[in-house]
């Protein structure tokens, strides 16, 4: 059963002239973690705030939780938790409060929803008494998430939650999110970084207002047409340069310590030859087939679009 | 209502977690109480005045010290060389020069009649004015002296003489203190309303909490309430605390009429005065521009209130200006109830046009609130 359903959603900005996302479709399923994935200004963020009933669209139609975004926003505004990309609980508030404000607001306390909240709870409890905004940017996102579970949602939206947050606290968090998962909550996450996509159970790749794929993080690599190679040598700046020129070479980027290639079905069958080439310009050539990662997707796809 | 009751608590705990607020609150209706009314003192007191005798006789002599002891002059010059006296005139010294001619008294008694030249720096107008005729009045009860040593005892009164007596009703000292902590009270919580109420609303849409809030089942009537009612009671303590500590024990000031009346417009008017801070707010999205808008109503609203300057004398143009300002039918209920001793049915209209007041600012905040959001 889908708990969120986007039906050809567009919405402009400045009167039409800026378009943020365009024709948008699509469902996420009852207790799913669902990744929406796409760099800064894909339309993400406009795709939560639609969906969190804070911006109307142009045209199409949403529903969370079978009610319409437009038409029954009251009842999706008690029934969902919002996170923000931006922290924005009350700084002048200590934890405690903030959390004890926004469970009330929602007519239900503490204890009610204790359970849910506890393991995180429980690692920002030392600093109850502290004001919210005295708190490192990891204990801010997690007294952020406490305040968007505190009334036990159904869905869960969350917004870039991982952004500017440091690698261990990230891993996490997402390790937060999974056990969520087992709660039965819907979970709806965004985030511009391509690593974290495999850990969600089904992703949307977004780009420039628009979706370039929809599957599961494995559907999705599979999905990848041609063979991969990871390429490195002495002098890396000089191997790209040299590989974009090579008539054999489809598309070439630059990746961590490699450049990724695919190559043209010219290339496939003569890849000897283009190695022995290299290896005479270039000192340590290293040629190896590499497994595409989502990163190497999204590039495809936005080449592709 | 429950609701409400959370809203209210966290928005009591936040303005008193931030201190300089908090001073704020406290220490503005203190200071401003205790420097405005003293500095802002229209009376003209110490005339500078330069008095060139050329006569030196028993009248003119009389006439100098009558001049000295009025308390409005200081005598800068006693000379008897108008070009000296000039000088001074020109370098700021004096305001005014008094030329008394020469055989004055004795053509006065012989002719009956001898004219004074009194020449006036009018580069500030209202002291010239005042001053001019401080000192023209002087000399008319100068001259009515003379007649009534001329006159004959007998009472045969040759010419008629018209002897006017001032009352001065409702603030018989002439206290220009009396006149000013009014209006400034009420500059007190006009400021409170409008700039407060707005930069507290609108910091809530700066820092994004209000999209937190917006995805929350709380309703806007309730965070409207929520934001108003803080401020509502602010003002109503600073107000008090202006009246009954600042202004009835430094300034003496006792209200003529019913403090209840008093607090019942009080009530009225900081809702009208939050209703256009709320107004600020949702047409301002930083706190900057809250700031500069609020503070461009405040002046308009202070400047064109009669505060400062009577608004019988303002260009027509300017009179409409100051009659659609709430701030001036406040100014006017503060000093018909404390000084006259005005009743609710004196004040009747102007319950009236603030209710209207209260009810255009709310209600235009309202409909734009929800359409920007």
């Amino acid at each position: 059963m889908a708990d969120v359903t986007l039906d050809r959603i567009t919405k402009t900005y400045n009167k039409g002239q800026t378009k943020a996302v365009e024709d948008i479709s699509f469902s996420v399923n009852e207790g799913e973690l669902f990744g929406l994935i796409g760099p800064d200004g894909a339309g993400k963020t406009t795709l939560f705030r639609i969906l969190t009933t804070l911006l109307l669209p142009d045209t199409g139609t949403a529903l969370v939780n079978g009610c319409d975004v437009v038409k029954d926003y009251k009842k999706i505004r008690s029934q969902v938790g919002y996170m923000p990309g931006k922290f924005s609980l009350y700084q002048d508030l200590t934890v405690e409060e903030n959390l004890q404000f926004f469970a009330t607001v929602f007519n239900s306390s503490i204890e009610e929803n204790y359970d849910l909240i506890k393991e995180i709870y429980v690692q920002i409890e030392p600093f109850k008494k502290r004001r919210a905004g005295n708190l490192s940017g990891g204990m801010k996102q997690k007294l952020a998430l406490c305040c968007a579970l505190i009334h036990r949602p159904t869905v869960l939206f969350l917004d870039e939650p991982t952004t500017g947050v440091d690698t261990v606290s990230r891993k996490e968090f997402w390790e937060m999110l999974k056990r969520l998962k087992v709660q039965g909550i819907t979970i709806l996450v965004s985030t511009p970084y391509m690593d974290e996509a495999t850990l969600c159970e089904r992703i949307a790749l977004i780009q420039a207002g628009a979706i370039l794929s929809i599957d599961t993080p494995q559907g999705i690599i599979e999905q990848f047409p041609e063979k991969l190679y990871a390429i490195k040598a002495g002098n890396m700046s000089q191997l790209l340069q040299d590989l974009r020129s090579s008539s054999l070479v489809a598309t070439c980027y630059a990746f961590g310590e490699y450049h990724h290639i695919t190559l043209t079905e010219e290339g496939e069958q003569t890849t000897e030859n283009l190695l022995a080439s290299l290896k005479e310009q270039h000192a340590e050539v290293q040629l190896s087939p590499t497994k595409p990662t989502i990163e190497d997707c999204f590039i495809k796809l936005m080449q592709a679009s | 209502m429950r609701t409400l009751k959370f809203l209210l608590e966290k928005e009591y705990k936040q303005i008193f977690r931030d201190t300089i607020i908090l001073r704020m609150i406290l220490a503005m209706p203190l200071i401003q109480l205790l420097v405005m009314p003293l500095a802002a003192d229209f009376e003209i007191k110490n005339v500078n005045i330069a008095i060139v005798d050329h006569d030196r006789s028993p009248y003119s002599q009389e006439l100098v010290s009558k001049i000295r002891s009025s308390g409005y002059f200081v005598l800068t010059d006693f000379g008897s060389s108008y070009r000296n006296s000039f000088e001074q005139l020109e370098s700021d010294e004096a305001d005014l020069i008094l030329e008394i001619p020469q055989d004055f008294e004795r053509n006065l008694v012989r002719e009956n009649q001898q004219s004074l030249l009194i020449a006036v720096n009018a580069i500030n107008g209202t002291k010239a004015t005042v001053g001019g005729s401080y000192l023209g009045s002087i000399i008319q009860d100068f001259n009515g002296d003379i007649k009534a040593d001329w006159i004959t005892p007998q009472g045969l009164n040759q010419t008629p003489l018209i002897d006017i007596n001032n009352l001065n009703w409702f603030n018989p000292f002439l206290n220009y203190q009396f006149f000013m902590v009014p209006g400034i009270l009420v500059l007190l919580v006009t400021m409170i309303g409008a700039y407060m109420c707005a930069l507290n609303i609108v910091k809530e849409k700066e820092v994004g909490t209000i999209e937190q809030i917006n995805v929350t089942p709380i309703k806007k009537h309730h965070f409207i309430l929520g934001k108003l009612i803080p401020f509502w009671t602010i003002g109503i303590f600073v107000f008090s605390l202006g009246f009954f500590l600042i202004a009835r024990l430094v300034y003496d000031l006792v209200p003529a009429g019913s403090i209840l009346t008093l607090y019942a417009f009080l009530s009225l008017f900081l809702v009208a005065i939050l209703g256009v801070g709320l107004l600020v707010s949702t047409y301002s999205t930083s706190q900057q521009q809250a700031m500069s808008l609020s503070f461009f109503f405040m002046m308009i609203f202070i400047l064109m209130s009669g505060l400062f300057t009577p608004i019988e004398s303002m260009p027509e143009w300017a009179k409409v200006f100051a009659y659609a300002n709430p701030v001036t039918y406040f100014i006017e209920v503060m000093r018909m109830i404390v000084m006259k001793g005005s009743g609710f049915k004196d004040i009747q209209n102007h319950f009236l046009i603030m209710t209207g007041f209260a009810l255009l600012f709310n209600t235009w905040a309202i409909i734009n609130y929800k359409k920007t959001s």
